[in-house]
């Protein structure tokens, strides 16, 4: 259905600053919410691992096998090996977090990098950088992750590498038309009229204006950054002196027929942490994007 | 007896902040072979009351009125089942992109054959033959081979060609062309005009011809309703419209129109100043007042109410002494 | 059609030639020469195995003539041998392709078909409860890690429940033969099929649903509506057949991370197939054969993708091969 264009100006919450206007959209959607607190708790427990359980925890501390609710020292239960779970889930906030995070910067500085130097030089520039995007897309970013652990040896740095290296080809494809979109917009030809370098133009006139679907991306590719962390974690490739969520899910599936929580804990936690991003990521996504606004 | 009567019909955009009223008060009969003109610039709420009229606006748009009758039947109190019974085999719509408007995936003929179906149900094959004889009588030559292309396969003047075979698949009483030449070249836009004439003609069809371009209208129908920000100002036969504009966004209208002779030389085009109000910015008086040349307080305070005047119908509060006014237009177009 | 093949052939070269770039370079990363790394660190290979190697590789020439080497080793489909398992790399993967194409063409038939209809639904009821529930259920299979569902199944099913196998392809002891054998290894597929399966078909949901409300805004749906079609017919063949054309797309793209989930839920159910194989390699650092299966999981990535190409063109008339 055709809308005029001035039904949406004057339906819009015209007249307040635009950032609290994508804000107050964004806490409108009940979903986005929801992700909005789930985040916030995940980023409190990452905050408060250490005052809260300042020892390692890997060390053992209780007896094992304790299950959750029985002790209130260990209100989530210990492990084969008297790991206290609950340390485990917080300390693993931070590590799921922070490799996220950073896994998903190294893919958004090369997809941006790339996908903007394809879309505004075009030519050979985008057809090599296009065919290397191509090939990156086409190895499976998993067993490509995989491999590259295996070989470098797990350690926190070389996980997030692997992750951040294999998971750009969608953002550098999606920032590439995004950015021929631009390229022969008003404000691009008169910039190169008045003389503008190109990186200030790429810089300062096109990458502000596909930020949109740029951060709506990069709350995705945390999400899938954490899940690719915890599945290398899960299969022994975690970094041994850390605990991971995944390793904890790995651990307890030795002993599902006896002590089915050591296995269910960190999983809930793997899933409302990717839970949690996917939820901002769509809010943000029909927040920003008009058209998600009609139905 | 008229095939079509809309009384007092008005659309309006329900928003967070109350509604927002796109088509006020619109009312029109329409004869069997009678061609009327809807004409207006875009935004004025010409495609929403085709949309109304078949029953397809969705939210937030909401239409009421006292009744919109097909044939004796209140459109406004059917249910949708009954509706869609009706829409494209009694009342049928063509529309502005012939591009757009036809299925991808479909070739043209299944697309054709779909309203027989779905209406008149009976086997394929002879859905089939008749779609076929649809698309000869719509003069798209090879038509039998034509049959199974797809749309992109075609052009746009045979594509439109498509769509009018479509429209007229189950002879409908009403046929409602929106804008149906605007994305042809004019050469086609002339053959397209004629063979909806023709067909008209032909099949006793009452047509409602939607269109911004003034020039078409003249030709191609017998009465004119010239619509300003969801109101109809005035309503004319063509002959009388052209001859003797009476309302002043008719005049400006027909001022800004490109010469109509083919001598080469290009009249001046007159401009009307200023620009169609945002539907949440209405003047409070008549909705032409900012840009009209006449206008005075009484324009600006109070909505003109439309009265029978010179064979039709005019909304305007100076509509009578226009042409003691007319320098004042004339200064103002040339300044 | 020629020109589409060619310009394809040259694709694949491209991508074998990059592959075998990455690899090379892999390999170079790791601690150790090349033959000490694709010996595997068992330290159990003979002098004269590790002798052979370093010919194999030309360790003593310059490193250009080492890539030469290894992308003509490559080109020949000669992967290299695993010592662990005492098999060339080709050999063991061909062992264990099939049971990855069963589990791989089950779960994947079983995302797209009800992923189809879910979001069929979703659509169609855009906004009420059922969308709601279906959305919901979506984002959350979306969200939740693979090998955690399959921990999760097998602790309801196998362990608590005891209805399914907790492992495995076939129940070897019972010695089942013929029908008797496919129900078995119907009943151990199970398990892993829909836990890969289900990450999948919340992807495709997500997507037809998602894709159907966007062509529900076209023009022609609106020409349909217009025409008076019904609004079931609308939905499915105006709307569905438009929204499935990027469902097609993504099946190619998707395969290349569907073969990820492969290694996980093999670990998880013990299915011997190629993920299995991939995380053994892992496990023993059989570097060969790691890279190995990474080299010909592209290779599959490319060819399913043209097919996917072909099968578009199948599906939508504009697009014509060039």
């Amino acid at each position: 259905m055709a809308f005029p264009d001035s039904l949406i100006l004057s339906a819009d919450g015209t007249g307040s600053h635009p950032r609290f206007a994508l804000l107050r959209r964004l806490l409108r959607r009940p979903s986005a919410l929801c992700g909005l607190v789930l985040m916030a708790a995940i980023l409190a427990m990452a905050v408060l691992a250490h005052p809260l359980y300042p020892d390692d925890p890997l060390d053992m501390v209780a007896a094992p096998f304790l299950h959750p609710g029985t002790d209130a020292a260990f209100p989530l239960g210990s492990d084969m090996l008297g790991r206290d779970l609950a340390a485990g889930i917080f300390h693993g906030a931070r590590i799921s977090l922070l490799i996220g995070v950073v896994a998903a910067l190294v893919s958004l500085v090369i997809g941006i990098g790339i996908g903007a130097l394809s879309g505004y030089y075009g030519g050979r520039i985008d057809a090599g950088l296009m065919r290397l995007t191509e090939l990156f897309q086409t190895i499976p970013p998993f067993l490509f992750s995989l491999a590259i652990v295996a070989i470098l040896q797990p350690s926190i740095a070389t996980i997030t590498g692997a992750i951040g290296i294999t998971a750009w080809p969608g953002l550098a494809r999606l920032v590439r038309a995004e950015v021929l979109k631009l390229r022969h917009s008003e404000l691009v030809e008169a910039s190169i009229s008045l003389g503008a370098s190109d990186a200030r133009i790429i810089l300062l006139h096109i990458l502000p204006n596909v930020l949109a679907p740029i951060v709506v991306s990069a709350s995705i590719l945390v999400a899938s950054a954490i899940l690719s962390e915890s599945s290398l974690a899960f299969l022994g490739l975690g970094d041994p002196n850390v605990v991971s969520w995944g390793g904890m899910v790995g651990a307890g599936r030795e002993v599902i027929r006896t002590d089915w929580y050591v296995a269910t804990i960190p999983g809930i936690a793997i899933l409302a942490a990717v839970l949690a991003l996917n939820l901002l990521g769509d809010g943000l996504n029909d927040a920003l994007n008009r058209k998600g606004q009609r139905r | 007896m008229s095939l079509l009567d809309v009384k007092n019909l008005s659309i309006s955009f329900a928003t967070p902040r109350g509604r927002l009223a796109a088509v006020r008060d619109l009312s029109f009969s329409l004869k069997a072979g009678e061609t009327l003109a809807l004409v207006g610039e875009s935004g004025c709420g010409k495609s929403l009351t085709a949309l109304a009229l078949l029953g397809l606006l969705e939210p937030p748009a909401v239409m009421e009125g006292n009744g919109i009758f097909l044939e004796g039947r209140n459109l406004l109190t059917l249910d949708e089942p009954t509706l869609r019974s009706l829409r494209g085999s009694r009342i049928a719509m063509i529309f502005q992109e012939p591009m757009t408007a036809l299925n991808p995936v479909l070739t043209v003929g299944e697309q054709i054959m779909e309203v027989i179906t779905e209406h008149e149900g009976g086997g394929r094959r002879a859905a089939r033959a008749r779609a076929v004889a649809l698309m000869e009588k719509v003069r798209i030559p090879d038509a039998e081979r034509r049959f199974a292309e797809y749309p992109h396969r075609l052009s746009g003047g045979l594509r439109q060609r498509v769509m009018i075979a479509m429209a007229l698949a189950c002879s409908p009483a009403v046929l409602i062309a929106d804008e149906p030449t605007t994305a042809l070249d004019v050469t086609i836009q002339a053959q397209i005009l004629d063979l909806i004439g023709t067909l008209k003609r032909e099949n006793g069809t009452a047509v409602l011809f939607i269109t911004h371009d003034l020039g078409l209208v003249g030709q191609h129908a017998d009465r004119v309703m010239v619509m300003y920000a969801g109101r109809v100002v005035e309503e004319r036969t063509a002959a009388d419209l052209f001859a003797d504009p009476l309302h002043p966004y008719t005049r400006g209208l027909i001022a800004a129109r490109p010469g109509l002779g083919g001598s080469g030389r290009r009249e001046r085009l007159m401009e009307i100043p200023g620009t169609v109000p945002g539907l949440g910015a209405m003047p409070v008086g008549c909705a032409f007042s900012p840009r009209c040349a006449f206008a005075d307080d009484l324009c600006r305070s109070t909505v003109p109410t439309s009265i029978d005047q010179a064979g039709g119908r005019i909304a305007c509060h100076h509509s009578e002494g226009i042409h003691d006014r007319e320098p004042a237009i004339r200064r103002i177009g040339n300044s | 059609m020629r020109r589409y093949l060619r310009r394809s052939l040259w694709q694949i070269g491209i991508v074998v030639l990059g592959i075998a770039t990455i690899n090379f370079f892999l390999l170079h990363l790791a601690p150790g020469d090349a033959a000490e790394v694709m010996a595997g660190e068992s330290g159990a290979a003979t002098a004269e195995y590790m002798a052979a190697l370093r010919q194999q590789f030309g360790i003593d020439q310059p490193l250009y003539l080492q890539f030469l080497r290894y992308v003509g080793h490559l080109l020949t489909l000669d992967l290299g041998y695993s010592f662990r398992e005492g098999m060339p790399v080709a050999e063991l993967m061909r062992q264990r392709l099939p049971a990855t194409l069963l589990l791989m063409g089950s779960s994947t038939a079983l995302a797209v078909s009800l992923g189809c209809v879910l979001g069929f639904m979703a659509a169609r009821r855009a906004g009420k409860i059922a969308d709601t529930v279906i959305s919901t259920l979506a984002l959350l299979f979306y969200a939740t890690p693979v090998f955690w569902v399959g921990v999760m199944l097998v602790m309801v099913f196998s362990v608590a429940l005891d209805w399914l196998p907790i492992g495995g392809m076939t129940s070897i002891e019972a010695g089942y033969r013929g029908w008797a054998l496919a129900g078995d290894v119907a009943r151990h597929l199970v398990l892993p099929a829909v836990t890969l399966g289900l990450f999948y078909l919340a992807i495709y949901t997500r997507l037809v649903r998602a894709s159907m409300l966007e062509v529900y805004h076209l023009d022609f749906v609106r020409t349909a509506r217009a025409k008076g079609v019904r609004p079931w017919r609308i939905a499915t063949r105006h709307v569905l057949r438009n929204a499935l054309l990027p469902v097609v797309t993504t099946l190619g793209v998707q395969l290349s991370s569907i073969l990820g989930g492969a290694v996980l839920v093999e670990t998880v159910f013990s299915w011997p197939g190629l993920g299995r194989l991939a995380f053994e390699a892992l496990f023993h650092r059989d570097l060969a054969l790691l890279l190995g299966i990474l080299f010909c999981s592209s290779l599959v990535v490319v060819f399913v993708n043209l097919a996917v190409d072909l099968i578009y063109t199948l599906l939508d008339p504009r697009i014509e091969l060039s």
